[in-house]
């Protein structure tokens, strides 16, 4: 790097660690061992290919390399479908207790009755939360709960002696729903979203016949819009001898103030990381529990927790489970982070979640329903869809808005999703935004709109210009794959 | 609520703004049915000294590894994590972020994605790795349904002792295909893969070229599965594979009664574009300048849909992130430096236990796992140890203890653990075996 390339200001710079040179150094301090005879039946490792580098350049890099993301604490993330909101220190403190934190999966069940304690009380708070009696943890992510319960249908099916082989979704369901689906051996079919953004009722039914399987369904779905005939989807869903699944992504909208099962769901996940507050981390982990009726709760993966008076035992093996989704017992972590988040929020204050994050979303709705195009009318629930087709008439799209809430400090809203909208544009503020961050947010978002009325295309299709980086040339990543530093140069 | 920053006036001015009268007007929508009379039947929200003081009344109903001697492993090890780690990974800006969609607010995230990549194909010999998975058992199922899409074959073939719940997590991923069989046997004609776990799960290092000759000759690929990842300090590589899986959680993430921890994926460069998970690539931006950005999404569930590699979404980014970091620190020199060392104190372990009498050691080789062979029930040893404060290792079958040593176990822990089963040992009877 020549020094016209280096820091500018606060404007961080920064090469790889492996680029640092390889001079000897180490980060750590351990004991020098006695090199006495292996016992491995090898000949020791030679080179690795790692860095060299001490514990100030290590922190210096990770420091310097955070300074280049943005993040929730840094502002708003209205990321529709991805309920970015605050995530609590006191979730990260108690996780990190050596009770929790230092507890081994396969210690004797006396040592280990606090994390079992930990997982069956947020059991109650999910089951309580969903009207669904019976839940399990084991899920790593939302795609895999949804494994979990297609799994949980499929051998249900299964049990009644008819394997049945399609699996109806929605085309404005998320990517996860279609891929679980084949990844569980099932045909999808998509059924039609009707003008108004909800399903096509009229064409779900002519769909509906003995060899489907589920029904799986985002509710609110990823339109912003609560189903208004979910009921009698999940009535005839249900005279068809095929089950519910829904998608909680968008539970946010829900908690502690409508309960699934009273709309008929047989099956649903919760994501931890979106509702109940645990840490997105660049990525994940996730956290996917999901929840069943009574009639599925058999097949729900082992293993299982069942109380005996005040103790608790984890069962390995139970012949109608679906078996084993993950190594030992999901991301206990998470749950633990998410029971103190429910145990801070409790009953009142997850119902005043749900309806701060519905205000907020309608608010911004009711702010730019004049200067962009509002694809459904009425109210929203968490989340509001716009769309580019007012700008992009002057010249400027979805990406271009998206880029320029960049310029102007903002993460952007989910982009070009859901499909069943041309150039969507749906945002999520969450609850825990104040009314400030959201004015700052409409007011970008006029400005935006000003600038594309006003002719200003060309400033707009350039931005962003002060973040990090430009817009990259995602075409080369794809046709040229670099996805390792090589001592070659990359 | 310390939460929500919405005040009463917010609520009132907001509601007005959109045209409402109250909040129950955006639920019209919800069916009749549905609607709550009350508050769900759930305790009410509580401060912070309330809810750390439930917490943590739990957690001490746990005993953590760091109480007594330990000793237990079996695809979960205890190991050390540098103050560094935790300090960085709780910064807001890894802690708090998305996945790296947005690649010109996100260059942090995707630069640390990059060096992980790195770390990985550099750690198992392998061309390309993946940006993480969510741990080592599902890595391998998810590796066995690679192999069958590359080879158009139907079969999961495993050699010898895989970690028995990460063959229970492949049975489960495949059991609604038709015509699959998971079997304990060299690879045949309509064998996919050839699933080797190194060390295995008795802690035994494999030599792997024979295993590949068997799977050059049927035309299977060659999986290779590493649960102590650390053990690839002092083993070679694995280059003989065709995908390197497992977990990493060894290097940076704490047990945490099982997850999160990090599974791992990396695959030689022809097989690409059937990897699953997220791939974070090299470009540059409209300046020029080197820049980070996921690609080859074409593979993934948001763009593929029914017709993805994998259904898999979000993966273990944050821990992705403490294992960079961890492995920074180590490097090259410590790094190797650790693996002897834990090879060390399992080879103190092993002499020190020899030296019981009735104690046999199976293992002809091992890293930092082995069997121990007991005069009397493991499972019931196990239970007695345990009410002295020492978590002894893994009963398996009969006599049989899998134990593991690492960095943190002490000289002392190993006396404590040699004197009680010398005295144990002393009064066992055969009989008492089973």
């Amino acid at each position: 790097m020549s020094l016209a390339d280096r820091d500018r200001g606060l404007n961080i710079e920064e090469n790889l660690l492996f680029e640092k040179g390889a001079n000897g150094a180490c980060g750590v301090d351990l004991p020098e061992p006695k090199n006495s005879a292996l016992r491995t039946g090898f000949e020791p490792r030679q080179k690795v290919g790692l860095p060299e580098v001490s514990e100030p350049q290590v922190i210096r890099h990770f420091v310097r390399l955070s300074k280049l993301n943005y993040a929730i604490d840094h502002g708003l993330y209205p990321l529709g479908s991805c309920t970015m909101k605050h995530n609590p220190r006191l979730n990260e403190k108690v996780a990190r207790h050596p009770g929790f934190a230092q507890i081994h999966p396969l210690q004797p069940e006396g040592t280990i009755q606090g994390a079992l304690e930990v997982i069956y009380t947020v059991q109650q708070w999910l089951a309580k939360l969903s009207g669904l009696p019976h839940v399990t943890l084991n899920p790593a992510a939302g795609a895999h709960g949804e494994f979990a319960g297609i799994m949980v249908i499929h051998r249900a099916h299964e049990k009644k002696g008819k394997v049945r082989k399609t699996v109806l979704i929605p085309d404005s369901a998320h990517g996860t729903n279609p891929a679980t689906a084949a990844a569980c051996g099932y045909q999808t079919q998509t059924i039609p979203s009707t003008k108004d953004g909800t399903v096509d009722v009229d064409a779900f039914k002519n769909m509906l016949n003995d060899n489907v399987a589920a029904l799986m369904l985002t509710n609110p779905n990823t339109c912003g819009l609560f189903e208004p005939r979910v009921k009698e989807i999940a009535d005839v869903l249900h005279k068809a001898g095929a089950y519910f699944y829904c998608d909680g992504a968008n539970f946010n909208a829900l908690v502690g103030r409508v309960r699934p099962v009273d709309f008929g769901v047989d099956v649903m996940h919760f994501n931890l990381h979106k509702t109940f507050s645990t840490p997105h981390g660049g990525g994940g982990p996730g956290s996917g529990p999901i929840a069943v009726t009574e009639e599925l709760a058999p097949y729900l993966p082992v293993p299982k927790i069942v109380k005996h008076g005040d103790h608790y035992h984890l069962v390995s093996e139970d012949k109608d489970s679906i078996g084993r989704l993950k190594g030992f017992n999901g991301q206990f972590g998470m749950a633990v982070r998410a029971l103190a988040y429910m145990l801070s929020h409790g009953a009142d204050g997850l119902k005043q979640v749900a309806e701060d994050a519905v205000l907020n979303a309608n608010y911004i709705l009711s702010q730019l329903r004049e200067l962009y195009h509002v694809p459904f009318s009425g109210t929203c629930m968490h989340e509001c869809l716009l769309t580019d087709k007012i700008q992009k008439a002057q010249g400027v799209t979805t990406m271009d808005v998206a880029k320029t809430l960049i310029e102007y400090g903002i993460h952007p809203m989910t982009t070009y999703f859901p499909l069943v909208v041309q150039g969507a544009m749906l945002i999520e503020p969450t609850e825990t935004e104040t009314k400030a961050s959201l004015d700052h947010f409409i007011a970008v978002m006029k400005m935006i709109a000003e600038k594309a009325a006003a002719g200003e295309s060309a400033a707009l299709q350039n931005n962003p210009v002060s973040s990090p980086r430009k817009r990259l040339d995602e075409v080369r990543a794809a046709r040229h794959p670099v996805l390792k530093w090589t001592n070659q140069g990359t | 609520m310390r939460y929500l920053p919405l005040t009463p006036k917010d609520r009132t001015d907001m509601l007005k703004a959109a045209g409402v009268k109250s909040v129950d007007e955006f639920y019209t929508m919800v069916p009749a049915a549905a609607k709550l009379p009350k508050l769900i039947d759930l305790p009410l929200h509580q401060g912070e000294i309330e809810v750390e003081r439930a917490l943590t009344r739990m957690a001490a109903k746990n005993h953590p590894a760091g109480s007594g001697p330990f000793f237990l492993g079996a695809g979960c090890y205890n190991h050390h994590i540098p103050a560094t780690v935790d300090h960085l990974i709780q910064r807001s800006e890894f802690l708090t972020s998305y996945t790296p969609y947005q690649p010109e607010i996100s260059q942090g995230t995707l630069t640390a994605i990059f060096e992980f990549q790195t770390m990985i194909a550099n750690l198992t010999g392998m061309d390309i790795a993946n940006a993480s998975m969510y741990d080592g058992a599902t890595a391998t199922a998810e590796a066995a349904l690679m192999a069958r899409r590359i080879t158009g074959r139907a079969n999961i073939h495993i050699h010898g002792q895989l970690h028995p719940q990460y063959r229970e997590v492949i049975e489960t991923y495949i059991q609604s295909y038709e015509g699959v069989a998971v079997k304990n046997s060299a690879p045949d004609e309509n064998a996919a893969c050839f699933i080797v776990q190194t060390p295995d799960f008795y802690g035994e290092p494999q030599k792997l070229d024979a295993l590949r000759k068997q799977c050059t000759d049927s035309g299977a690929l060659l999986i290779i599965v590493i649960n102590e990842i650390l053990s690839l300090g002092l083993l070679p590589p694995p280059v003989e594979a065709d995908i390197v899986c497992g977990e990493a959680q060894s290097i940076g993430v704490p047990m945490s009664f099982g997850g999160p921890h990090l599974g791992f994926f990396a695959c030689k460069q022809d097989y690409l574009r059937q990897m699953p998970g997220r791939l974070c690539g090299e470009t540059v931006d409209k300046d020029g300048r080197r820049s980070f950005v996921l690609t080859l999404s074409t593979r993934e569930q948001h763009i593929r849909r029914e017709k993805a590699t994998s259904n898999i979404c979000t993966n273990q980014g944050l821990f992705a992130l403490a294992f960079t970091i961890h492995m920074s620190l180590l490097g090259e020199i410590g790094f190797k430096k650790l693996a002897r060392l834990n090879h060390e104190k399992a080879c103190a372990l092993a002499d020190r236990l020899a030296k019981v009498k009735k104690i046999k050691l199976p293992n002809k080789t091992f890293f930092n796992e082995f069997v121990v062979e007991l005069p009397m029930n493991a499972a019931e040893t196990v239970k007695k140890l345990t009410a002295q404060g020492i978590i002894a290792g893994l009963p398996l079958e009969g006599g049989k203890l899998l134990v593991a040593a690492t960095e943190m176990t002490t000289e002392s822990d190993i006396n404590t653990l040699a004197e009680v089963l010398e005295n144990m040992c002393a009064v066992a009877g055969v009989k008492e075996v089973a």
